[in-house]
């Protein structure tokens, strides 16, 4: 038999929750008799007529905790549960009151992860708050300067937390999309990168190949650059291989500084899972798709889904690329670039182009063209006017966060071009159970016109070819 | 352990600050997401908040002083003379409420108190004479000398002043003994019944109280406090409760003790006739857990606040000593009869101390009974009570609000938190009349000034000496 009496000098409670931690103690096993009371007079007298030793100096404004128990744990049990129902700290709904909305995500209870999008000079200060409080963080926000940048990631790894961003717009994070996502089927692989787009394209190519995503984590655009060194690649690796669901991990980055691509190499070849490497421009994200089932022993397939190749006559000129996204024109310029040389990327030049319209230098304070499409429709008129534009490659966006109808949006400039005889290459990049209702897009975009195919890539090497004949 | 593995094995349960649609996103997704109401902060402390939040060292910093002010043990041990307490007063010293002031800066309770207090040393004759030496006598806070008063607040060597002692460190602070309503020094009244009563609390209350604590033995205050939370106290503008249990403390010492039976009577009497007596106590206690929470470098915790009735002033736990100001802000608040805002005199007192400490405006939630007096309706108290969570560090473990619960109150204003919500403390407070000698005019709710924070804020950062990040 085990006795324990303990004083907390000076605690006051009301006699409500003394009962509920008396009745704990008692209910936990192997106690005999627990009392837990102010030291009045009265609970004095009770206590000694328990048997319990009554402590010196026990004065009323004291906390009285005493047990007695079959053996030494189920007393330290029984104090630990008295314990418990003292503190139990009550629901911040106490007392059924409207609760005023939290002021920051760090004060959000229980959030494991904080999805931050202030504007930029804010961001900072939310995002090291939610990581003090223990939530790893996607941060949305762009135009955060790099030595915050770098500061957030060591206080992450310090804190064996995750900071996805700045500028990342991407995540997937056990089935559920965060920021621009596609509804793509959960999956063995793990897929880090630094470009959004490059990561939804990746999981449009391997859901077409039958193959689902367990996680893809964002990285920020200069994660891999030398000064960031990869701090949150190598720490989303790690992650990743020490989830036991992923079996493929894969890495897509636009191209990075040399010392970090070594270190990611390293970290990919060390963490003790199959990984695929994917730097922009040295590979297509199709390639990396064709690696990552490769390594999950798929079928690779020969042709990624098209919905319209249209390879009809159409007006002579150049190609120009009107890109939501700097990953995908990289890529498409890259595959075109093998056929058509001289592909520019600044609006107005003379010969084939590539822009990126998701720049801030088109944005000028409008929302991004993955939300709002008026830029895009803006070059598609001049283009439909521009005899001397002969094929308009566009890539369109599906998922959670994007337009909600982005075909309804672009397919009227599009037919206006193809009616004015230039060639229209539309990279539709979705899945079967994006809220847009992929099938749908993509007839109204064929309908306008334009041949439509999952594959950015495919979609550049159908251009540059429709703009590298002769007529 | 890695937080991380943890986010990748369970759904996300997603924070959300900033754009919308984001969240929208989430929510149509079926996630759980909760929606931050984010705003810019305060215009002037964007820079400053970067800074403190690329301290590494911060976080422990706050959670060191949060853990020094809620864990501060006060007991009320004694009664002493102020010059024991406090030797500079025996040097003609005077100390008052507030940041820093001199006499061509006092507010009109102020100087009437001033000139009352000289008037009870017998350092001057009459009125005039003491309004001239007023102006060289050496003025201090009483923030710089571990004492806190309310209103006025002033100190002058004879008065005798309550001792509270933490029982775990023997730390000390002090303060004055409540006057009661009605014409008093703490609202700047000076007439001959004032000095009357302030030599009988010297001759009378002071002596018989320390007799009757030296056979009690200390009083713990803080667990007086917290009952008395529990039964319809704010601990600033209503302390019926507090002073009904400490008289209950004390009744059977005051019976039982020597000295004339006439002197334990009429102190007993006092007591029970001024439902603020316990303020004084709450107040020293108070300034004992401030004084804990000081000093520790890097921390934005705020460790005062008070005001001198011409300015309201600050001090934060990691800029030592230093006060920021701004003018003293017009109480919004209920009269008495016969009395309108243009009697009342700027906001005044240390016993914003009390809100310091989690207690006053920041427990609005605990005292029912007041609301009506402090302009409010009782769902309206709890929700400002629930509002201050968003600027305070933490929750009092000991002072708890049976209204929600049993959660603890908010406690440990954070500077930072206060300029990044725009959210300032408020304060439950008297109104002095602006004429000295008229004393209390009203009460009512006061927010601290925002411009306190944003220097203080602004401060902090220039205090902290490590690399800028962007």
């Amino acid at each position: 038999m085990t006795e324990r009496v303990e004083v907390r000098r000076g605690r006051y409670y009301d006699s409500v929750r003394l009962m509920q931690a008396s009745a704990a103690a008692e209910a936990a096993p192997g106690v005999e008799r627990a009392l837990v009371a102010m030291g009045t007079d009265l609970n004095r007298s009770l206590l000694a007529g328990l048997g319990f030793t009554v402590p010196e100096g026990l004065g009323p404004d004291d906390l009285v905790l005493a047990i007695r128990a079959g053996d030494p744990a189920a007393a330290d049990q029984a104090l630990a549960a008295a314990g418990a129902a003292l503190a139990a700290a009550p629901a911040p709904t106490g007392g059924g009151f409207e609760v005023p909305s939290p002021r920051r995500a760090g004060a959000v209870a229980q959030a494991n992860l904080a999805l931050i999008s202030v504007p930029g000079p804010y961001a900072f200060v939310e995002a090291m708050d939610a990581l003090r409080a223990g939530m790893s963080v996607m941060l949305f926000s762009d135009n955060v300067p790099l030595p915050q940048e770098i500061a957030l990631k060591q206080e992450a790894i310090r804190r064996g937390l995750l900071v996805m961003g700045p500028g990342a717009g991407t995540a997937l994070v056990h089935g559920v999309g965060l920021g621009f996502a596609n509804a793509v089927r959960p999956g063995p692989v793990g897929i880090v990168g630094a470009s959004g787009t490059g990561i939804q394209q990746l999981c449009c190519l391997l859901d077409d190949a039958g193959v689902g995503v367990r996680h893809a984590l964002g990285t920020g655009s200069r994660d891999l650059h030398d000064e960031v060194g990869g701090a949150s690649t190598l720490a989303a690796i790690d992650a990743l291989a020490a989830d036991p669901e992923v079996e493929v991990i894969a890495v897509v980055s636009k191209p990075p500084g040399p010392e970090a691509a070594e270190q990611v190499r390293a970290a990919a070849a060390g963490c003790g899972k199959p990984a695929a490497v994917a730097f922009m421009g040295e590979v297509t994200l199709e390639e990396a798709a064709r690696e990552v089932l490769g390594l999950l022993g798929r079928p690779i397939l020969q042709a990624y889904t098209d919905w319209a190749i249209v390879d009809g006559p159409h007006r002579p000129g150049h190609l120009l690329g009107l890109f939501s996204g700097g990953t995908l024109r990289d890529e498409a310029r890259a595959v075109a670039g093998a056929v058509l040389r001289e592909i520019a990327t600044e609006a107005g030049a003379a010969g084939h182009a590539m822009l990126d319209l998701g720049d801030e230098e088109y944005t000028r304070g409008r929302p991004h063209p993955m939300i709002d499409h008026r830029t895009r429709l803006d070059f598609l008129a001049q283009a439909a006017a521009d005899a001397s534009v002969g094929v308009v490659l566009l890539d369109v966006v599906l998922g959670y966060g994007a337009h909600p109808d982005p075909a309804g949006a672009l397919a009227p400039a599009v037919a206006n071009l193809t009616t004015a005889g230039a060639a229209a290459v539309v990279s539709l990049c979705g899945t079967a159970a994006d809220p847009q209702g992929r099938e749908r897009q993509a007839a109204a975009i064929a309908e306008a016109g334009a041949s439509v195919l999952l594959s950015n890539a495919a979609a550049a090497r159908l251009a540059a070819r429709l703009a590298g004949e002769r007529p | 352990m890695n937080h991380l593995q943890g986010l990748l094995q369970t759904d996300p349960v997603v924070a959300a600050a900033g754009i919308d649609l984001l969240a929208d996103a989430l929510a149509a997704q079926g996630a759980a997401v909760t929606r931050v109401e984010w705003q810019p902060p305060v215009p002037g402390t964007e820079e400053a908040l970067a800074a403190l939040a690329a301290d590494p060292a911060k976080a422990s910093a706050d959670d060191a002083a949060l853990a020094a002010l809620t864990g501060t043990r006060p007991h009320l041990v004694g009664m002493v003379p102020a010059h024991q307490a406090i030797p500079e007063l025996a040097e003609g010293l005077l100390l008052h409420a507030g940041p820093p002031l001199s006499w061509g800066d006092c507010s009109g309770p102020m100087r009437g108190a001033l000139i009352g207090a000289l008037l009870y040393e017998g350092r001057a004759a009459d009125p005039e004479e003491a309004g001239r030496l007023a102006a060289r006598v050496p003025l201090e806070p009483c923030h710089h000398h571990h004492a806190a008063g309310p209103m006025a607040g002033v100190i002058s060597a004879s008065m005798p002043l309550a001792v509270v002692e933490d029982a775990a460190t023997g730390r000390r602070a002090y303060s004055t003994l409540n006057e009661g309503l009605g014409k008093v020094l703490r609202y700047g009244a000076f007439a001959p019944e004032v000095i009357d009563r302030l030599h009988w609390m010297q001759a009378v209350l002071g002596p018989v109280l320390a007799a009757a604590l030296a056979r009690t033995g200390p009083i713990d205050l803080g667990a007086l406090i917290a009952q008395a939370l529990q039964m319809g106290d704010d601990g600033h503008n209503r302390n019926r409760a507090g002073t009904s249990l400490l008289l209950r403390a004390l009744g059977p010492a005051l019976v039982e003790g020597e000295g004339p039976a006439a002197d334990r009577g009429a102190v007993f009497r006092f007591i029970q006739g001024n439902d603020h007596f316990m303020l004084n106590l709450v107040m020293a206690a108070g300034k004992l857990a401030s004084d804990a929470a000081s000093g520790i470098a890097g921390s934005s915790l705020v460790t005062v606040m008070a005001r001198n009735g011409t300015e309201f002033g600050i001090r934060l736990s990691g800029t030592g000593d230093r006060w920021f100001t701004a003018p003293a802000p017009e109480v919004e608040g209920l009269y008495l009869p016969g009395f309108s805002a243009a009697d009342a005199n700027a906001d005044l007192g240390d016993s914003a101390i009390t809100e310091t400490v989690g207690l006053g405006g920041m427990a609005m939630a605990a005292s029912p009974a007041i609301v009506g007096f402090v302009g409010g309706t009782a769902a309206g108290a709890v929700r400002r009570t629930l509002e201050m969570y968003a600027i305070t560090r933490g929750e009092h473990p000991l002072y708890r609000l049976p209204i929600l619960e049993g959660r603890g109150t908010p406690a440990g204003i954070d500077a930072t938190l206060v300029a990044r919500t725009g959210i300032a403390p408020q304060i439950n407070t008297g109104i002095a009349g602006r004429e000295a000698g008229v004393g209390m005019v009203g009460a009512g709710l006061v927010e601290a000034p925002m411009e306190c924070f944003v220097q203080a804020v602004r401060g902090l950062a220039a205090r902290w000496a490590g690399p800028p990040a962007g």
